[in-house]
């Protein structure tokens, strides 16, 4: 994976970068210490690292517009950071970098039922926003599998999904405002506790662009009141296609299930292993949670049986109890862990049509032999986002470069099917080279148009997301012109 | 000029010196443009319809009726709910697709099902120096780059002129009801609608009309709608007798008036349409003493006349935004159509609409000054 060579000159100003933010911030905001960069050298992505030249931490929306409003004036690149939970490398430094951290910033600033809505500083924790409204029965829906760990600020820079976005949305769909910091330190409020944008939607485009447009600092978030109740179902069929096919029924039915978790043969034999969920040694096992009051559930799950039974499932297992609720989602909550105990792998996210399902998993399947790695299947069903798991071994010389092109033609499969090349976790470094294949050049030079608008530098979070080679005249645009 | 295809449509703009005014079905006032017309019906047909995948694909010149009847077809929906404003507006025409994407026009679902942004899954557009982009796709979830499709929906065409759109499409519902409570003022109104939509019970709309009636709307499968109903009516006791309206085609009368705000037809006055936090709207009708006004989404969409040259804006006394939808060319010139942005949000508006609309093409003037 290539990265911009670092700056010599911003290398050889270091001292004078450090004494210029130690005047307006805490010391100990400013890690410079090589020992304590490295804290920051990766995110969740851990095949690359690279430590920063220094980590900030700032405490306040004020702090965090003088940091940024130094390292404009210095043409010092910053890459902001949530939790650093990021599987794309959205978070991962250059040695010329700071990393601005919003982890200390994690309170909440207000929170009103009536209106339905949380305001909360970014660096809080997904899980933690809905703790902090637990005593009302409330929640924050978008529920990304890292949730215990990953930031607000994350979820919004990557635009975050999560199992139950199938009924929820994702992040876009449940936030209303942000204080954003732009790169030359000016603070600007955009959205608010209302439902809709006045002007162009601005706030849009700021979810999801992987901390590139400007640093945001506090969030209000849409609540809801929690459900009732949920309960989950395991439909176990004996082909890949049908269990696709039951799936489309279900959604075309008008049942909204909260989740479709589909996981395939590879992934229930891992499992089982693991963690002896008791699930059935099947092609295809679906895990379908419906809400609502006790009747409601039982007439949703009725109908689910209706449609699943014309489908010839091997096994249709309804939880009785919280017991059972617990070990039909056991498995599909240890699969990642079961996968990495057997070895190293690597998460992939694409997103398909969901009629292309049958076929795309057919090719995976076929290429697993050509490249010699394993690979299992689990993923988001309702909504065709994949996330095959592809097995190597990092010790091995070759293998992840192999497990790398691997990668790269499944996802370039997802597009050639009508999808995308993430569905929630982002483009980062991962993907950014891959753009190419999805979007025209003039798709991408609309996209860093935005870019050019709101970090004319170019100095945020600058060799991600696009091609290096195609950011390049951009990014070296700012040093041409001093 | 009325392109035919995507194609002609990037030749004709970037050959372009002087500006359009971009027209689909005409149903929306854009207030005084002096600018010829590009009509867009001549982009139209459904490209794509994948019921099981709840995926359309349409050209940006389809009307919103050739879309339902198709969708009808599979008993789906677009949930949004897209205003029909003809009539409040004293408009005629086809609304399209094209122009309810550009408006961002949302119904009273949005707070429940979200706005139409919500509901764009890819656009292809032609951008003002004529080159075709598009953005997002047509599947359910997309991080892959930056956002383009929310930001298109709803930039009124100002930032590039929509030719196909992808959309998330929801199945119809087995049944609704609606329950009514009688003569709230706006406090206790509001109250009462943030009760139920606190609540478990996914209230799909709430509102209160004209009369001062309030409505909450409840759908899906029947079993569920009617325990849903005997549940919000325990939670709605302490604000008054609760009526069950369960005729669907009277219900679905009553929510079409809300989406449509009929109640406001022929009204004497300009029309606005304001978005403020829900709890905010009783201090909003008391500040502007609208002659007539209809709340919708729980309190945080007004929808209020007000005697001509009122400016709205200066007297609502309440973060959030108003947008002027029916006045003379008059007001439209004097008032703005939409509410000017403080000073470091209109500078990055401008950016972008230079960066996308470098000769000044596209609907200049309408969403703040050009350039």
């Amino acid at each position: 994976m290539d990265m911009p060579r670092p700056d010599p000159i911003i290398l050889s100003r270091k001292a004078e970068l450090v004494a210029r933010l130690l005047a307006v911030l805490p010391s100990d905001a400013v890690i410079e210490d090589e020992m304590e960069t490295r804290a920051y050298e990766c995110d969740a992505l851990t095949a690359y690292k690279c430590p920063p030249l220094l980590a900030v931490l700032p405490r306040s929306t004020q702090e965090v517009s003088h940091v940024l409003r130094i390292c404009h004036d210095m043409n010092v690149p910053v890459v902001p950071r949530g939790s650093g939970t990021s599987l794309a490398g959205g978070a991962l430094p250059t040695a010329d970098c700071v990393i601005l951290g919003v982890a200390r910033m994690n309170d909440v600033l207000d929170t009103d039922y009536a209106n339905r809505v949380i305001r909360v500083q970014t660096g809080r924790t997904n899980l933690s926003v809905s703790g902090a409204v637990a005593e009302e029965n409330f929640f924050y829906a978008p529920d990304p599998s890292s949730q215990l760990a990953c930031a607000i600020a994350g979820n919004i820079a990557m635009n975050s999904g999560g199992a139950h976005c199938l009924k929820y949305g994702v992040t876009t769909n449940n936030l209303l405002g942000v204080t954003l910091v732009m790169m030359d330190g000016e603070i600007v409020e955009i959205g608010g506790a209302h439902l809709d944008s006045g002007g162009l939607d601005l706030l849009g485009v700021i979810c999801g662009s992987e901390g590139q447009l400007g640093v945001v600092t506090e969030a209000t978030l849409r609540i809801l009141h929690k459900p009732e109740g949920a309960r989950p179902v395991l439909v176990g069929f004996d082909s890949n296609e049908v269990a696709g096919a039951c799936v489309s029924d279900i959604i075309k039915a008008g049942v909204l299930p909260v989740a479709i978790e589909f996981m395939d043969r590879r992934v229930i034999e891992v499992i089982e292993n693991y963690a002896h969920a008791g699930y059935p040694l099947c092609e295809a096992v679906l895990i379908i949670e419906v809400e609502g009051s006790e009747s409601e559930i039982d007439a949703q799950l009725t109908l689910i049986r209706e449609i699943a039974e014309r489908h010839n499932p091997v096994e249709f297992r309804e939880a009785r109890d919280g017991d059972e609720a617990s070990r039909i989602w056991l498995g599909r909550k240890s699969a990642f862990g079961a996968m990495g105990q057997i070895n190293d792998y690597m998460c992939l996210d694409g997103t398909i049509p969901v009629s292309s399902l049958p076929m795309v998993l057919r090719r995976i399947g076929e290429m697993s032999k050509e490249f010699g790695l394993d690979v299992g299947n689990v993923f988001h069903a309702g909504d065709g986002n994949m996330h095959p798991l592809i097995l190597f071994d990092a010790n091995k010389e070759g293998d992840l470069a192999l497990c790398e092109a691997f990668g790269a033609e499944i996802l370039k499969l997802c597009v050639e099917a009508g999808g995308c090349l993430t569905g929630e976790h982002g483009v980062g470094i991962e993907k950014r080279d891959l753009m190419s294949y999805q979007y025209a050049p003039n798709d991408l030079a609309a996209q860093m148009a935005i870019k050019d608008v709101f970090d004319p530098k170019w100095l945020l979070n600058p060799a991600k997301v696009f091609p290096l080679d195609v950011s390049d005249s951009r990014r070296t645009m700012q040093v041409a012109a001093e | 000029m009325k392109p035919t295809s995507e194609q002609e449509l990037s030749e004709l703009i970037a050959d372009a010196k002087t500006p359009f005014q971009i027209k689909g079905g005409g149903t929306r006032l854009t207030g005084l443009l002096e600018a010829k017309t590009l009509d867009m019906s001549g982009l139209s047909g459904i490209t794509l319809y994948e019921p099981g995948a709840l995926t359309l694909v349409a050209q940006a010149g389809t009307t919103i009726a050739d879309i339902e009847i198709a969708l009808a077809a599979d008993n789906q929906r677009l949930a949004f709910e897209p205003a029909d404003l003809r009539d409040v507006l004293g408009t005629t025409g086809d609304s399209t697709i094209g122009g309810v994407v550009a408006s961002n026009a949302s119904g009273p679902r949005r707070l429940s099902a979200g706005a139409c942004r919500d509901f764009m899954l890819g656009v292809r557009f032609v951008d003002g120096a004529g080159n075709v982009v598009k953005n997002g796709g047509r599947v359910m979830k997309n991080v892959t780059g930056y956002d383009l499709v929310k930001l298109m929906s709803g930039a009124h065409g100002t930032l590039g002129v929509l030719s196909e759109l992808s959309l998330k499409v929801l199945p119809t519902v087995e049944m609704q009801v609606c329950l009514r409570l009688p003569d709230l003022n706006a406090v206790q109104a509001v109250r009462a609608m943030s009760a139920a939509l606190g609540s478990p019970f996914e209230v799909s709309g709430a509102a209160r009309n004209v009369d001062g009636m309030v409505l909450l709307r409840l759908e899906g499968f029947d079993a569920s709608v009617r325990y849903r109903a005997a549940s919000l009516i325990k939670v709605l006791a302490p604000f008054g007798d609760v009526e069950i309206v369960d005729d669907q085609d009277m219900c679905a009368t009553i929510w079409r008036d809300i989406r449509d705000a009929r109640g406001l037809i022929g009204a004497d006055g300009n029309l606005w349409r304001i978005s403020v936090k829900p709890s905010d709207a009783p201090h909003v009708l008391e500040a502007l003493k609208p002659t007539m006004a209809q709340l919708d989404w729980g309190g945080g969409l007004i929808w209020a006349v007000v005697p001509s040259g009122t400016d709205v804006r200066a007297k609502m006394g309440v973060s959030g935004h108003a947008t002027l939808m029916r006045a003379s060319n008059d007001d439209f010139t004097r008032l703005g159509r939409f509410h000017p942005e403080p000073a470091p949000l209109a500078k990055i508006s401008m950016g972008l609409r230079t960066r996308f609309d470098p000769k000044g093409l596209l609907n200049p003037g309408l969403m703040g000054a050009t350039s």
